[in-house]
């Protein structure tokens, strides 16, 4: 079920301004990698770049490969709406459906791509919601709006939301930066869970998050303000964080950067 | 540095201020009154609307010198607007409560079970009796029709330009619904009646008057929806797209409900715009004193043309009449909105 993506020189543009520079990146099934870096260093816009949500914004266009498997997901015959079927996404901020219950969030889904038995949604609900490790907290108010929850359990919703139309890649743009160190440490626990089944690509501020999730690191950096981001290196998480063959990965790891 | 402070090191501190006190008001608008008052006395000023304008500023006045004397000048200054505040809203609802309050006392009169189920039907000219049952049925027909072309389609050109058009065209589009949110309402009337009407030798009808009142509502439609939809959040469009959901079904099942509230109202907003339209109705419905159901051929009445004709009669009778379908007609919008603001109410879900 999970799958590996490849890109190969892969540059993203808003317009005519590049954001991400020829980034060649293996991310191995069946792991988390992590993408650091300082803002505006493309990070963001090469996760969504991914599953094809970038070109949702007017003007936003990409150069370059990515491989689903062995499949160009840029190729001309291939349905965006398809290959974010196949990859779901988890966004900074919480953003459950407000006109619709949690049981309708999580089966949003499945639901709007037709499927309409009963027993199968109840079924995908509750392995979703299982899975979020939000059961015990919402499992008698199922029928509530989302948007009651708190900011961590919308969270878990919203991940809940992602998994229930089984992707293979799970892409997380900065998942934890809203949310309290209680909700983040109850994100991590379940990132280390969904690893097992998915393959994981989170964007994150925070070094000691991708510390401690993530089996691989890649770290983007920008020459200037306003100019394209590019990758660094990526390698093994201990090694960048022990160990990193760059001088700049070194420099922004232990603070100095500049 | 000492942990409990004493009240004169507060005051030192600068964080306590003597306070205004509400009896100090009081007092301090009596002695404005009295001021006001010897002021009519001694000088040629009179008249009571004179003295209430007078009165309010003089009072204004004292309160803010008082207020800057004793709390200084931040608290004055707040006053003062507060109190410009509230009474512009009350300057603004007096208008509102008037005319809602005048056609209530004049129209009740005659508001009976036996006015709203009869017609004009064999009612003379200048003779008391009757009633608005044939006027409502216009109304109804004409504004239902209306809502059926303009709702659906305006809703539909609003999607259109927040969700699909770019560039030039949707520019264009949005340049020509705000060109005709200006225009007047016989014009409208004139174009049915010139091509409808006259042009395709339909004649008079309902459905002429609905085409007519379609035109007035669909700029107002599009406007209020493009704006309700563009508050959507696009997190939550972009939320629905990472599930690999299309963009129409989206649109469908993200944005709309979400937007629902807010176009209901403004669809409410346009439907209560045009059931009081009388000018294009003139042109294209007709009116008549007799029941006719079907609004596709031959003249019909409505309530704004109902009160028209009242009105114009001269006689008390028909005046109290014309009062009582104004008071229907009141009535007939405030039903059809709580209507909807009770179906979409009911199709939300109430958040925890």
């Amino acid at each position: 079920m999970a799958k590996r993506i490849e890109t190969v020189d892969l540059s993203c543009y808003y317009g005519s301004h590049k954001a991400v520079e020829n980034a060649s990146l293996v991310i191995e099934p069946k792991s988390v990698t992590a993408l650091i870096g300082p803002s505006g260093c493309g990070k963001s816009t090469y996760l969504r770049a991914l599953n094809r949500m970038h070109e949702v914004i007017p003007g936003a266009w990409v150069e370059g490969t990515v491989l689903l498997d062995d499949v160009d997901i840029y190729r001309p015959d291939v349905d965006p709406v398809a290959v974010r079927r196949t990859i779901g996404m988890v966004f900074q901020r919480p953003n459950p459906f407000p006109t619709m219950s949690i049981y309708d969030n999580v089966a949003a889904g499945l639901k709007l791509n037709g499927v309409r038995r009963k027993s199968e949604l109840d079924a995908a609900v509750e392995r979703s919601i299982k899975a979020a490790n939000l059961w015990t907290e919402v499992k008698d108010r199922l029928g509530k709006a989302g948007a009651g929850l708190s900011g961590g359990q919308q969270q878990r919703l919203c991940i809940a939301r992602a998994i229930a139309v089984e992707p293979a890649v799970l892409l997380m743009d900065e998942p934890c930066s809203a949310l309290d160190p209680i909700s983040t440490l109850a994100i991590e626990d379940l990132i280390s869970q969904l690893k097992d089944s998915y393959t994981i690509v989170i964007v994150t501020h925070n070094m000691q998050q991708a510390a401690r999730v993530s089996d691989t690191t890649a770290f983007f950096t920008l020459r200037g303000p306003g100019e394209a981001g590019y990758l660094v290196e990526v390698d093994s998480t201990t090694r960048i964080f022990t160990n990193p063959t760059e001088q700049r990965t070194e420099d922004y790891i232990t603070g100095r950067f500049g | 540095m000492s942990v409990t402070l004493t009240a004169t090191d507060a005051a030192a501190s600068g964080l306590q201020s003597r306070r205004y006190s509400g009896r100090a008001i009081a007092t301090t608008v009596a002695a404005a009154l009295v001021f006001t008052a010897l002021l009519f006395l001694v000088t040629p000023l009179g008249g009571r609307v004179g003295f209430l304008l007078v009165g309010a500023v003089v009072v204004l006045a004292a309160v803010a010198a008082v207020s800057w004397r004793i709390e200084g000048r931040r608290k004055s200054v707040n006053r003062l607007v507060t109190i410009g505040a509230y009474a512009a809203m009350v300057i603004a609802l007096i208008p509102l409560a008037a005319v809602l309050g005048y056609t209530v006392t004049r129209g009740l009169d005659r508001l009976r079970p036996a006015f709203l189920t009869h017609s004009m039907a064999n009612i003379g000219p200048l003779e008391a009796g009757g009633g608005v049952y044939h006027a409502i049925i216009g109304t109804l027909e004409q504004v239902g029709l209306a809502s059926l072309v303009a709702v659906p389609l305006g809703l539909l050109v609003a999607i259109y330009i927040t969700e699909y058009g770019r560039g030039r065209l949707a520019n264009a589009i949005r340049f020509f619904i705000d060109v005709m949110t200006g225009i007047p309402s016989i014009v409208a009337g004139l174009f049915v009646f010139a091509f409808w009407v006259l042009g395709l030798h339909r004649g008079f009808s309902g459905l002429a008057a609905a085409l007519s009142l379609a035109v007035l509502m669909l700029p107002v439609v599009v406007r209020s929806s493009e704006e309700m939809i563009r508050l959507v959040p696009s997190s939550l469009r972009e939320a629905s797209y990472a599930l690999g959901v299309p963009k129409w079904r989206t649109i469908l099942s993200v944005v709309l409900p979400t937007a629902a509230t807010g176009i209901t109202t403004g669809v409410m907003l346009a439907v209560a715009r045009v059931t009081g339209e009388t000018a294009p109705l003139l042109l294209t419905a007709g009116g008549n004193n007799f029941i006719h159901t079907n609004p596709f051929s031959g003249i019909q009445s409505a309530l704004p043309l109902f009160v028209f004709d009242q009105t114009g009669r001269g006689v008390d009778a028909a005046v109290n009449r014309a009062w009582a379908a104004a008071l229907t007609l009141i009535l007939i919008v405030v039903a059809l909105y709580i209507a909807a603001r009770v179906l979409t109410r009911r199709n939300s879900l109430a958040s925890r």
